[in-house]
Formats: structure tokens, C-alpha cells, sequence
């Protein structure tokens, strides 16, 4: 790829008079030496799983397999029919249908990860919602999540998408960057606008702890889809406005990096803080727990000083029983 | 590069709920079959970090099963994976470790199939991408994004040049490859992450190559089973 950070796209495509989706596909196109049209079509196909997600969501029983959520995205789309919303019904149907796909996602159906599957319903639900609203056709709409798609390999290289390694802000708030970033762009906005978008929006997620209640992507990860959504909104429309990020977006980047690094193991996934670890989370947990799988054999677990034993360096990742020995 | 293109970030389509630990686990299990060659007898999996913490909840057992039963990321039969295994007549056991691991989504695979074993460890790096350290205790650096090849080899001077040649000579191109030894003129093993998909022409040159042992290929995009080669 000729880039590896915001700016970067944004002078490449300026100097170029490209959007930044024609500078994805052009990359991809060079970089995995596929015809455009298959590259094309793959993300129209994404594009069409992600609209069958949301109908799903809408139409079908999404009681998750624990049967902790479930039934949100079709209760918000009932609201919105009463006309009465306090965020506007635009803002409330993106939300909606992100409520839709995430809850897709906790019962085991099928979604497109964007850029994961706990954030799944953010790009659908911007994304589908603005079509209706916009008249767009699925082709601009795939135009724009190589859009998302150019700001998500920025943000993934430099820093991270997984909750696991830097907490919500990487995934969620990945996710709302990107959103934001392709909205400006689907709206006509210039790749500078693209990219303060991201800044903007990334800031406000700063610091978000991955917390899922008994380890599932299910509390809070389906609400915060659907919040997330509405976020990726405002903050295309304040880049629209003209409203810049004044900390440049890749060194916001650079501060995910920072923070997700520097929070505790607890609240990267691992259900041990956060919302986890309330009372009402923990009595969750309980409720939900099965048999546990056996520990490793002990002499396994206990030879530290032995060569071959799994060590934190990316070096000498080892396996400790050879099956061949 | 760990996220090397479009579909890395927007993608995989996939079956919920966690791309870390669904999909990318999907991904491990298919990569450990492939290196095996086929539909192991046995299995036995062992989780360290955030998949040991959550992995029945993540249903991270069923998509590594998923995997190893050749399954790709969306495959509706994830959810019932554990029944097909049992149909397939594959033995799975689990195990969590508390040791510390290179990430936080890792997995140890070992596999059996009559006479045949192989072991991997890899981690789901985000997103649905994996990463895969190690093969039979040899470091390795795979991602599954690319056709690769793995040769286990004689540690002997010559070897590699006459595999690139061979490799050259059909015309592909390799994008990354990473040797490692057990010990001086030990096994060794190489991966190679191709540009191309290895043709049958020159599997079967490399094949008959003086100190090659055995030959997988790895292709996500194609499921192997490598019997064949």
C-alpha cells in the first residue's frame, strides 16, 4: 500500500483528485494482483450480507444463545415509527439498525466483520440507514466501505482493532472512525474532511474499556453498537460543518495506541472489571457458568526455566509436547 | 504490515460473535488441518489468555472444531460444530493454561491421524486475522493470507537454493519465507507465504528435491488436504 497514515491518504488523493476509495481499490488491486471487478464485487457481497443482517435483526428472533439480549433493534424501530425521537430519526434508525446486526452477531449469525464482530453494526447500521434515507446505490455504498476499509488498515497498522489488545476505544471506536470518515466521503466531503472526521471521532472514545458481561459480546457491546452509530454521525457531520480535529488524527491514532497499552488486562476482554465485574454482572456470569475445560497437566504448567515452555516474547512462542517426539 | 489489505479490515463474512474468537479461530483450526493434511482422529486444544477466559461463551470451541473440521468463517454448521465432530468421528479435548502467551488469543493445537502429528500454536490477532508462531516447535510467521507452503527439510547447505530455484522456475514469486532448525545439519522447516498458488508441476519437483521431507500447503482460500502431494 503507498500509505500508512491518514495524512498520507489525504495528500496522495488531493494531489491525485482521487476519493479514498478509488485509491483503496486501486491498492488492493496492485497489492493482491485481483482484477478490480473481483475486488469489487467481494466487498458488494460483504455489502449484501450486511443488509440481510439488518433485515434479520428486524424480522427474526435475535434472543442470543445465553438469552441475555436479544429483540432491541426491532423495539427502537417500533419507537421510531411513533415519530417521537429525542435524537432525531435519523440517528435513531442508524441506531436501530446496529442494534439489529450486533444482535445478529450474539446469536451466532451471519455478519461481516467491521473491522470485528463486536463492532459489527456500526458500518451497517451508518451505512444502510443513510442509503434509505439518501437514495444511494449499493454501488457508492460499497465505495464507501473501501473507504472505512483504507481508514481501518491506517488505524489497525498504527495501533489496534481488537478489544482484547486495547480495549473498546480499538474496536467500537475503530469502528466509529471509520464510519464517520466514510460517511464525510459518501456525503461529498474532501479526503482532509475524511480524515479530521476520524480524529474527532476517535477522541471520543478514547479510553473505552472492553468489559463484556460474562465474556460475551452481547453487555454492553450491543448497546454501545448502537451509540456508536449515532457518534459516527455527529462526527461526520461536525467535519462536514468544517470543524477540524485540532490533534491531528493519526497522532490521535498514536494515543489509542498509548492508552489501550497501558490499560490493565481486566479491562481488555476479560471479563474480570468494568461492567463485568458489578453485582448484577457477576450474578450474570454465575448463572451462565458451565463445566470449565481441564487446566493443562501441572508438570506442563510448572517448568519456567524450561526451554520449551509458551514465553511472552514473539520470538520463541513454543509449544511444550511435541506429538511427533 | 499486520494488516496487510481491504479485506483484512472490512471482512471476514463470518458467523458471530467475536471476530477474535469465531472467526479467527475458524481460521487456526483450518490452518492446523491443513498442516496436518486431513480430518484428524484426535485433537487436543489448549487456550491461554482471553480465549481461556472466554471461550465457551465466545463459542471459540466450536469454530476451532469448526476449523479443523475444514469449515470456512461463515459456515452455518459453526454453531453444531461439536455434533458434526462427533459424526466426523474427530476426538476433541480442551484445556486451558494460565501461562503467559506472545497474545492474548492464543491457541496450541495438536494433532492426531493414524501414524501422523503435527502441532501449531497461533494467535487471533483482531479482526478475524491470525497469526501462527510455530509449527512442530519450529518459529514460523504466518498469517493465512497468502498460499504458503511449508517444508519440513534437512538442515543442509543447498537445500533452500535449490527450493527458490525450483519455486523461481514456475514462475511464482515468494512474498515472505522464515527458516528454522532444530539443530545444525537437524530437521529444519521453512514456510513461505507465495504471491501464486503453488501448481501441482512444482510441489511434485520440490517433492523429489535431495533432503525434503514432506511438503503442506496451506490456502484458506481453497481448502487442502494434502494427501495428494
Amino acid at each position: 500500500m503507498r500509505f500508512k497514515h491518514l495524512h498520507e491518504l489525504n495528500t496522495i488523493c488531493t494531489a491525485e483528485s482521487k476519493t479514498i476509495a478509488q485509491l483503496m481499490i486501486e491498492e488492493q488491486v496492485q497489492e493482491t494482483n485481483t482484477p478490480e471487478a473481483d475486488v469489487v464485487k467481494q466487498m458488494s457481497e460483504y455489502y449484501q450480507v450486511m443488509k440481510e443482517a439488518v433485515r434479520k435483526g428486524l424480522t427474526e428472533d435475535t434472543t442470543s444463545r445465553s438469552g441475555l439480549t436479544g429483540g432491541d433493534g426491532k423495539r427502537m424501530a417500533e419507537y421510531i415509527r411513533k415519530g417521537e425521537t429525542c435524537s432525531g430519526d435519523a440517528s435513531a434508525l442508524a441506531m436501530a439498525y446496529a442494534l439489529c446486526v450486533s444482535e445478529v452477531n450474539a446469536s451466532m449469525g451471519r455478519i461481516v466483520a467491521t473491522p470485528t464482530a463486536g463492532s459489527c453494526g456500526i458500518i451497517p447500521g451508518v451505512f444502510i440507514s443513510s442509503q434509505e434515507r439518501f437514495g444511494w446505490t449499493d454501488e457508492h455504498l460499497v465505495n464507501g466501505l473501501f473507504c472505512a476499509g483504507a481508514i481501518g488498515y491506517v488505524i489497525a497498522n498504527n495501533s489496534f482493532i481488537s478489544g482484547a489488545e486495547g480495549g473498546c476505544q480499538a474496536e467500537v471506536g475503530s469502528a466509529i472512525g471509520m464510519a464517520a470518515g466514510a460517511m464525510v466521503e459518501l456525503r461529498g466531503g474532501t479526503p482532509e474532511q475524511v480524515v479530521h472526521a476520524v480524529g474527532l471521532a476517535l477522541k471520543n472514545t478514547l479510553g473505552l474499556i472492553c468489559d463484556p458481561v460474562a465474556g460475551l459480546v452481547e453487555i454492553p457491546c450491543i448497546v454501545r453498537n448502537g451509540l456508536g452509530a449515532v457518534t459516527a454521525l455527529a462526527a461526520a457531520d461536525m467535519a462536514l460543518a468544517g470543524v477540524r480535529s485540532a490533534i491531528p488524527s493519526d497522532e490521535v491514532i498514536d494515543v489509542m495506541l498509548e492508552v489501550g497499552s497501558a490499560m490493565p488486562s481486566r479491562h481488555r476482554e476479560t471479563a474480570q472489571g468494568g461492567l463485568a465485574q458489578t453485582p448484577t454482572g457477576r450474578k450474570m456470569m454465575q448463572k451462565l457458568a458451565k463445566p470449565k475445560a481441564k487446566r493443562a497437566e501441572p508438570e506442563q504448567e510448572s517448568k519456567p526455566e524450561d526451554s520449551d515452555t509458551i514465553t511472552s516474547g514473539t520470538d520463541n512462542a513454543q509449544v511444550h509436547t511435541d506429538p511427533q517426539a | 504490515m499486520r494488516f496487510k489489505d481491504v479485506f483484512s479490515i472490512i471482512g471476514p463474512s463470518m458467523t458471530g460473535p467475536s471476530s477474535s474468537h469465531t472467526a479467527g479461530a475458524a481460521r487456526l483450526g483450518r490452518i492446523a488441518r491443513q498442516w496436518l493434511g486431513c480430518t484428524p482422529d484426535r485433537a487436543r486444544l489448549t487456550l491461554y489468555g482471553s480465549f481461556a477466559d472466554t471461550y465457551q461463551g465466545h463459542g471459540t470451541d466450536l469454530a476451532l472444531i469448526g476449523g479443523l473440521l475444514d469449515y470456512v468463517t461463515d459456515d452455518p454448521r459453526i454453531p453444531d460444530a461439536e455434533q458434526y465432530a462427533e459424526e466426523a468421528g474427530m476426538e476433541v479435548e480442551f484445556y486451558t493454561s494460565g501461562l503467559p502467551a506472545p497474545h492474548p488469543n492464543t491457541v496450541k493445537i495438536e494433532l492426531w491421524h493414524e501414524e501422523r502429528a503435527c502441532s501449531l500454536i497461533g494467535a487471533s490477532i483482531g479482526g478475524g486475522s491470525v497469526s501462527v508462531h510455530s509449527m512442530n516447535d519450529f518459529r514460523v510467521q504466518i498469517s493465512g493470507e497468502f498460499p504458503t507452503l511449508v517444508l519440513r527439510h534437512a538442515d543442509k547447505a543447498g537445500v533452500l537454493a535449490s527450493v527458490t530455484s525450483t519455486i523461481s522456475s514456475s514462475g511464482v514469486n515468494i512474498g515472505y519465507m522464515q527458516v528454522d532448525r532444530k539443530a545444525r545439519d537437524g530437521e529444519a522447516l521453512t514456510a513461505m507465504e507465495m504471491d501464486g498458488v503453488p501448481n501441482p508441476d512444482m510441489l511434485k519437483r520440490l517433492k523429489e528435491l535431495d533432503h525434503v521431507l514432506d511438503i503442506r500447503v496451506i490456502d484458506l482460500k481453497r481448502g487442502v488436504d494434502s494427501d495428494a502431494i
